[in-house]
């Protein structure tokens, strides 16, 4: 039994209740066979009469009630330890946060959560309860052949260990054999998806076709390995249904013999010979679901390694001091000698920066890719925690995200669009809006025509991760979202604009801009209609600021003739930074 | 196959005829004939006993060659199917892993579901038709018992396994979608507060999927119960039936045991039902990948590559993805003369990378022309096409083999030399030199960072060397010191070499012969570097962005 599952399913009432129950049940559905043989045995000699069927009737009934209830029972647990481990999976995911969930690692994560689980199914309804059974029946089996007949039980007896032992000893020769043949079998696997995954990179050089051959040739090679290790693995199987059905023919042979002799019951040679097989059967089918349920425990140990990993970020929510309790004016944002660190990278992100943003000024930060920005950005949002150094919030140490969140706007670079409607979408974070104040902030997001046109507006179901909105669509259902948190005094915006054509960064800067209004916004910035709306622009090179300086007035002015809307939108946000510039310096 | 299901079913008969044959000589030696009598049962019984194992053994053993066979056999024929581009290309990994998981379901088949059902059927016509020697009236209860556990039963978790898993199925669908959200979406629902109205969400989708599974696994113990239901009672009939007849304690015991055994192999039918259905399911799947037509397909006399250095012209090209979008190129023209280097700059999304698919003959153009050296690509096989108009492409991926071999892929014929030069040239040296030539990459292997596989791919496009070198954003995912001096390198190297270039850096573009600048489908500017950057526009935009961001 896999430890941490069966702690887990311990740990859970009901789990634990309907566990035993499926147990309890697969172990009298297998001791009812001893009275199935008994009665069936004692029809067949004569010793009962007829009569008697009506309880071997009644006996099959039970029986029959009792594995359905032992299915449900089944069922019932495994569904409640998938759950019970999937809720511990995702807050476990959440506590880890977005700057430690990889996009590599997080696929994995996903698939595990979801599907990964159900490998579980053949272990906790299927092995399980044949372990159980296996574990009670034959010995119960074994009581009742010595009070029947002690030569018999004796046979029996001596035969039964030999299933483990002989599967224990061919299992240890042809082991490691075996693993690596299994192995070699999810390798085999491994590669075709391998190179289906890789066909556009073959078709390029011409080698596609050529791949087809070596696919053959491999799963050939592999079928003559595999079947020559099968040929010696399998001998464990021929060994268990020797031993069951040669012992069946040493019981049967001697008590037909001493039948003859006189020195013998019919009845109980009957029993006999009913129950002898009863004995084996039960280590058979444990044997039959080893397989299955070794990959439900391959799950269970991915899923608990997640578990157990280490837990770096702090609890959420310490409601030490007030950040955001205080204001409801925009904030002054000020770090003290911060410095970042990656655990799994030497070079501090964000090295010793100091850096004071004033209430309602607006920074756009720019540098090369890596520089850092993103971490500062990240720092702000309480993903990442200095090493050293300070965040302060009007003078106040950040402890308090929840309730610094609750001030935020923020617009990421790929903004996630949710599998709901657009109207939840856009209200993920003041989820009491109205439908009037969704369709507000749409329409200042420039959201609001793209919506109307989708087939049903508002209501509209975005697909798996939005597939079904252009980048700048998505980017502006962003936008709306932040529109629709008017409390919000801060807003943070990476790179809004970075993979947007013309038509739509016009309209996404239109949006920032008025967005910006009154709020201490720091704009990790790329594009030059994007810098022109800042008052400060602040350069990060390799995790420290190299310059900090009042934006000069258009001095990445773009126009772009021919693209009207981007131009009158870029034209009318530069000639109100301009215009701001001009008139506060 | 045949001899997989013989010796399955020999199995199946040897145990009937174990318990058959010691039934009889059970019941017979009770009635103390002589002991002759009983030899011929003692010796069944032993045969019997031992062949058994040895049939098993052999089904077991043949059962898994065929189903290797067959799988292999699947999966070459979805490969075969792959090979022409088709729209499959653009499915993602996940769908592509679930359609390989699918040749899963032709070893199913047979091992799971046909192999048993023959065994089984040879099992329960043999019982019935010593029943029926035996006692006719017996048989027929056999027979009726049989065909319910072996058929009516089977039919309905078939049927029942169907209905579920259309309701199962959205189901897990709809909970993936929601715990994708919480992974995906994980700084969005931090930013907004959101995470615990997420964890909710999947909490109650989870609880929805366990309520459908719980009431599937009921059908499933339904099935089980009468199955064990159908065999007690029918064994229970013919004991009764066979007293009731006046059959002998002999007959009747050897009626009553065989038909106990003979459910054996029956009663697994409900679960291989069950699964049968899944199995069905993903043979059609798989029946529909084979049958989607190519995106391109071949013509059936293609003309050969006209000799000599290939001018390449591209004529008021349209594509289009699918009938419901707009076109991905909207009346493109270009001509590539030999010796000419050519870069296609742009947002993304604008159509540089399908002017490169179309090509490589991966899409089939609306309406237009490419002429290869004066002859429509169209008329030509696809590979000639792509043996001549060739390189870098986007999403370039990395196998699970030796650096080696990912490289030599590209020229197998290429020397030792060959493939250190090009490896020099893609700047790739220093990471061979410390990974080393044999370690094996990808998934299981060593990994291999964005910016060393995008370099990797740069390799291979060098190594083939193609009379028409494409390459898509060869700087993509480099630090920006690397990047340019691979640019510089790059545009070195190809001096002279008719080059297609798509690229959104900018810096050394004043060494190209043309700049094409593409946005929404169709050319908006074009020229070369000095006169872009003088002309307002997208090009100048991008120029000034990039010197501005970059310090210049």
């Amino acid at each position: 039994m896999h430890k941490d599952l069966l702690r887990l399913a311990l740990s859970e009432r009901a789990v634990r209740r309907h566990l035993a129950l499926c147990l309890a049940a697969a172990v009298v559905t297998g001791l009812l066979v001893l009275v199935q043989a008994e009665l069936l045995a004692g029809v067949l000699s004569g010793r009962f009469a007829a009569s008697a069927l009506v309880f071997l009737a009644l006996v099959v009934g039970v029986r029959a009630t009792l594995s359905l209830a032992q299915g449900v029972a089944a069922g019932r647990t495994s569904t409640g330890v998938k759950s019970a481990l999937r809720r511990r999976l995702l807050s476990r995911l959440q506590e880890l946060g977005p700057a430690r969930l990889t996009s590599h690692r997080s696929g994995e994560l996903v698939t595990l959560t979801g599907r990964g689980l159900d490998a579980l199914d053949p272990y906790l309804s299927g092995y399980l309860p044949a372990a159980a059974v296996a574990g009670v029946v034959p010995i119960a089996v074994l009581v009742r052949l010595f009070t029947a007949d002690l030569a018999s039980a004796v046979i029996v007896l001596v035969t039964l260990p030999l299933i483990p032992i002989f599967g224990a000893l061919v299992g240890m020769h042809t082991k490691a054999v075996t693993e690596r043949q299994w192995q070699a079998l999810s390798r085999l696997g491994g590669h075709f998806l391998d190179v289906v995954r890789g066909l556009p990179t073959l078709r390029a050089f011409g080698r596609a076709r050529f791949q087809a051959g070596v696919i053959q040739r491999v799963a050939d090679a592999h079928r003559d390995a595999t079947m020559r290790t099968l040929r010696v693995a399998f001998l464990s199987s021929l060994v268990l249904e020797l031993a069951a059905s040669l012992s069946l023919a040493l019981v049967a042979v001697p008590v037909g013999l001493r039948l003859l002799s006189g020195s013998l019951d019919l009845s109980i040679a009957l029993l006999v010979l009913l129950l002898a097989p009863e004995a084996y059967l039960p280590l058979r089918n444990m044997g039959n679901k080893f397989h299955a349920a070794m990959e439900g425990v391959a799950a269970a140990d991915q899923a608990f390694a997640v578990l157990d990993g280490q837990a770096e970020r702090p609890a959420r929510g310490e409601r030490a001091s007030g950040a955001g309790a205080g204001g409801r004016t925009a904030p002054e944002i000020r770090l003290e000698n911060v410095t970042v660190r990656y655990p799994d990278r030497e070079e501090a992100a964000l090295e010793d920066v100091s850096l004071v943003i004033a209430p309602g000024e607006r920074v756009a930060l720019v540098g090369e890719s890596g520089a850092g920005k993103s971490t500062l950005l990240h720092l702000l949002l309480g993903f990442v925690t200095p090493a050293a150094g300070r965040v302060l919030i009007d003078g106040v140490e950040l402890t308090d995200l929840d309730a610094w969140r609750g001030r935020l706007a923020f617009v990421p670079q790929r903004p996630h669009l949710f599998a709901a409607s657009v109207a939840d979408n856009i209200r993920l974070g003041s989820p009491g809006a109205t439908v009037d104040q969704v369709r507000t902030a749409a329409e200042a997001a420039y959201a609001e025509e793209f919506v109307a046109a989708l087939p049903e507006g508002y209501e509209t179901v975005l697909g798996e991760r939005g597939a079904n909105l252009s980048a700048g669509q998505r980017q502006r259902v962003a936008l709306a979202r932040a529109f629709c948190r008017p409390s919000a005094d801060v807003l943070l915006l990476d790179e809004p604009t970075a993979r947007l054509d013309g038509r739509s960064e016009g309209a996404v800067v239109t949006a920032t801009r008025d967005l910006a209004e009154g709020r201490t916004s720091v704009i990790v910035a790329h594009r030059p209609a994007m810098i022109d709306l800042a008052d400060r622009v602040i350069r990060i090179a390799d995790g420290r600021v190299v310059s900090d300086r009042p934006a000069v007035p258009g001095s990445g002015r773009t126009s772009r003739p021919g693209d009207d809307l981007a131009a009158s939108a870029v034209s009318a946000a530069s000639a109100v930074s301009a215009e701001k510039n001009g008139g506060s310096r | 196959m045949a001899l997989a299901a013989a010796a399955g079913a020999a199995a199946e008969l040897a145990g009937l005829g174990l318990i058959g044959s010691a039934a009889w000589l059970i019941t017979r030696a009770a009635e103390q004939p002589p002991l002759a009598a009983l030899s011929v049962a003692i010796v069944g019984v032993r045969a019997f006993a031992t062949s058994k194992g040895v049939f098993r053994y052999g089904e077991r053993l043949a059962g898994h060659d065929v189903a290797l066979r067959a799988q292999a056999t699947t999966r070459e024929r979805l490969y075969q199917a792959l090979i022409p581009a088709g729209p499959l290309n653009h499915r993602g990994a996940d769908l592509l892993s679930r359609m390989v998981d699918d040749t899963d379901a032709a070893q199913d088949l047979l091992v799971r579901c046909l192999l048993p059902a023959v065994a089984a059927l040879v099992t329960a016509v043999t019982t019935v038709v010593i029943a029926l020697f035996l006692l006719p009236a017996a048989a027929l209860v056999l027979l009726a018992g049989l065909a319910v556990a072996g058929v009516l039963i089977p039919a309905g978790t078939a049927a029942a396994a169907r209905r579920w898993s259309a309701r199962i199925a959205p189901a897990r669908a709809d909970l993936a979608a929601r715990v994708a959200d919480l992974v995906h979406g994980s700084a969005d629902l931090a930013a907004y507060g959101a995470g615990d109205r997420a964890l909710a969400a999947c909490a109650e989708a989870d609880a929805r999927l366990a309520a459908l599974e719980r009431r599937q696994a009921r059908g499933n113990a339904v099935a089980t119960g009468l199955g064990m239901l159908a065999q007690g009672l029918t064994v229970l009939a013919i004991v009764l039936v066979a007293q009731n007849s006046g059959a002998g304690s002999v007959a009747t015991a050897v009626l009553a045991l065989t038909s106990l055994v003979s459910f054996e192999p029956v009663l697994p039918m409900a679960a291989a039902g069950e699964r049968l259905t899944g199995v069905l399911a993903a043979l059609r799947r798989l029946r529909e990948v084979r049958a989607t037509p190519p995106a391109v397909t071949d013509p059936t006399a293609p003309v050969p590559v006209p000799d000599g250095p290939p001018t390449v012209e591209i004529d008021d090209l349209v594509v289009r993805h699918s009938a419901d979008r707009a076109p991905a190129l909207n009346g493109v023209s270009l001509t590539l003369t030999p010796g000419r280097r050519v870069a296609l700059v742009g947002p993304s999304g604008a159509g540089k990378s399908t002017l490169l698919s179309a090509l490589m003959r991966l899409v089939e153009p609306e309406s237009g022309t490419i002429r290869l050296s004066g002859v429509e690509i169209g008329r030509l096989s696809a590979d000639d096409a792509r043996r001549v108009m060739t390189g870098l492409t986007q999403d370039p991926y990395v196998f699970q083999a030796s650096l080696r071999d990912n490289l030599r892929l590209a020229g197998p014929e290429a020397g030792e030399d060959a493939l250190a030069e090009a490896v020099r040239r893609a700047r790739l040296e220093r990471w061979v030199e410390r990974t080393g030539w044999d370690t094996v990459l990808g998934e299981d292997g060593r990994t291999v960072s964005g910016g060393q596989l995008q370099r990797l791919a740069l390799a291979r496009a060098l190594l083939n060397d193609p009379p028409v070198l494409l390459l898509d954003e060869p700087a993509e995912a480099l630090d920006e010191e690397t990047a340019d001096a691979l640019m510089a390198d790059l545009l070195d190297a190809t001096h002279g070499h008719t080059t297609l270039l798509v690229t959104h850096r900018l810096r050394g573009l004043e060494r190209v012969d043309e700049i094409v600048v593409l946005e929404n489908g169709s050319v908006v500017q074009r020229g070369t570097h000095g006169e872009l950057v003088d002309t307002p526009g997208y090009y100048r935009d991008l120029w000034r962005s990039e010197a501005l961001t970059a310090g210049r």
